[in-house]
């Protein structure tokens, strides 16, 4: 993981770790954030992503174990786009994935998508 | 996080990984025994490629723990279980379903007018019936009996049928499942089929088959639910669960199952329902009977 700059945005502590530290220009950035929060809210909501249902994710209460925790996400997607693939439809990596295809079957709308991959790409 | 607690993290993930390559290895036996049955794979065949797939993920436990469903695989569960079994929630229903199965109808006849076997007859079913060309299930018989004699149907998934068939179960106890498709009449087999073909087909909003959970990841969690084998899942209904705060049917089950994954749950004691159980319980033949039941 290489990082050009680490300058980090006076923020509310929780949300600064969950981003983890912030490349990107103040307003930008705060966005950014938001995006992660609003992100971290929809992974973990029952109704929503649930992937706590499946994956272990820091934080994260009760998780299952049917798919892998959710940890140096960075390392193994440095493609963000990869990691917006999988969770819009993992059964076209896998056709046999027990994965909810999120996109394809529109349990969570294109832009709770983009929230939810920004949130999974800090952990 | 510090460095040391991500790469044992991600040592910890990689013996998930391995888990989960294993267990797809596992999963060859049934894939085989899937792709055999598109070329008409015998029902036996299908249960010995069930067992095998079983076997592989649990090489420690037993055929005769299958009866006892999540509990055969998850030592934490059991603890609790067993605690429970201790003062078992279902007692009541047993001794009201007797007072039931004593009380006679109103034109004075009784179930035993219908069932002269007795109540422990658990095991003749689900069964074929050649006359109605359908499968007959306990619960459908109960209300054909009731139907003949002038009573009103009962309700499939609770309410009042539930104490009857748990002391049905009860006096059941001990007997082995036995499910027998009969050559003679290939309805019988084609019903087999149809409800097999339920067991694996995704359905729902959430994209699960029943295999999915059952056969796939079974031994792993969702949230805190490990998920139970299918051999042993028809063994011990009528079931008291702490959930649901009372007793209820196989068909409430798989209703709950199927609303779980966001899919239109069918109707129960329904055609397809009566057939997924009837291929449901084939696969549990040669397991002992110890209903009702407890699960969390
Ligand atoms: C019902 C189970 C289930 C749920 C719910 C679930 N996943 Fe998954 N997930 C899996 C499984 C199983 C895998 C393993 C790979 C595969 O089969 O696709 C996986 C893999 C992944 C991967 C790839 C991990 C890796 O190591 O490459 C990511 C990322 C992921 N899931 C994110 C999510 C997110 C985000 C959510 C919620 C919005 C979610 N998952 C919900 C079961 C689930
Ligand atoms: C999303 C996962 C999932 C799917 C899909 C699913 N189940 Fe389940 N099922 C569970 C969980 C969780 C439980 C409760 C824990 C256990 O006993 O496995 C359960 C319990 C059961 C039980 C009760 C087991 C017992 O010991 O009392 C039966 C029977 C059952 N399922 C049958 C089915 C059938 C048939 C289907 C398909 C129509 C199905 N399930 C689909 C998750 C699932």
């Amino acid at each position: 993981m290489t990082k050009k700059s680490t300058r980090l945005v006076p923020m509310a502590g929780m949300v600064i770790l969950l981003a983890g530290p912030l490349q990107v220009a103040t307003v930008a950035a705060a966005e950014g954030a938001s995006a992660v929060a609003e992100g971290k809210a929809i992974s973990f909501k029952r109704s929503k992503g649930n992937c706590l249902a499946c994956h272990m994710i820091e934080g994260g209460e009760s998780p299952g174990n049917v798919g892998p925790p959710l940890i140096a996400m960075k390392a193994r997607y440095p493609d963000k786009a990869k990691l917006r693939a999988q969770i819009f439809d993992a059964t076209a990596f896998n056709p046999d994935s027990a994965m909810v295809p999120f996109g394809k079957h529109r349990i969570l709308t294109e832009d709770e998508i983009d929230k939810v991959t920004e949130y999974i790409w800090t952990l | 996080m510090p460095a040391s607690q991500v790469i044992e993290r991600i040592c910890l993930e990689k013996r998930h990984i391995m888990k989960k390559t294993l267990i797809k290895m596992g999963a060859l036996f049934l894939a085989g025994g899937v792709a055999l049955a598109a070329q008409a794979a015998t029902p036996e065949e299908d249960r010995t490629a069930f067992t095998n797939h079983y076997k592989f993920r649990f090489p420690d436990v037993p055929m005769e723990e299958y009866p006892n469903g999540a509990y055969a695989i998850d030592k934490i569960g059991r603890e609790n279980w067993e605690a429970i079994e201790e003062f078992p929630p279902y007692e009541p229903f047993i001794d009201e379903g007797q007072e039931m199965w004593e009380t006679p109808f109103a034109n004075g006849k009784t179930y035993k007018d219908c069932f002269s076997d007795g109540p422990g007859i658990k095991s003749q079913y689900p069964r074929w019936d050649k006359k109605q060309g359908m499968v007959i299930t306990m619960a459908l018989a109960i209300n054909q009996c009731r139907e003949a004699n002038g009573e009103k149907a009962l309700k499939y998934k609770k309410g009042p049928i539930v104490p009857l068939m748990s002391y049905m179960a009860f006096e059941s106890r001990g007997q082995i499942t036995n499910v027998v498709i009969p050559e003679d009449d290939p309805r019988a087999m084609a019903a087999y089929e149809s409800g097999k073909k339920f067991y694996f087909t995704r359905r729902g909003q959430l994209n699960f088959s029943c295999a999915t959970c059952h056969v796939q990841n079974t031994g792993l969690k969702v949230r805190t639910e490990v998920l139970s084998p299918s051999l042993g899942h028809t063994t011990h209904w009528p079931v008291y669960r702490s959930k649901w705060g009372t007793a209820g049917t196989l068909h409430r089950r798989f209703t709950g199952c199927n609303r779980n994954i966001r899919a239109k749950p069918m109707k129960a004691q329904g055609e397809q329902y009566r057939n997924l159980e009837y291929f449901l319980t084939y696969l549990s033949n040669g397991l002992t009977l110890n209903g009702p039941g407890a699960r969390k």
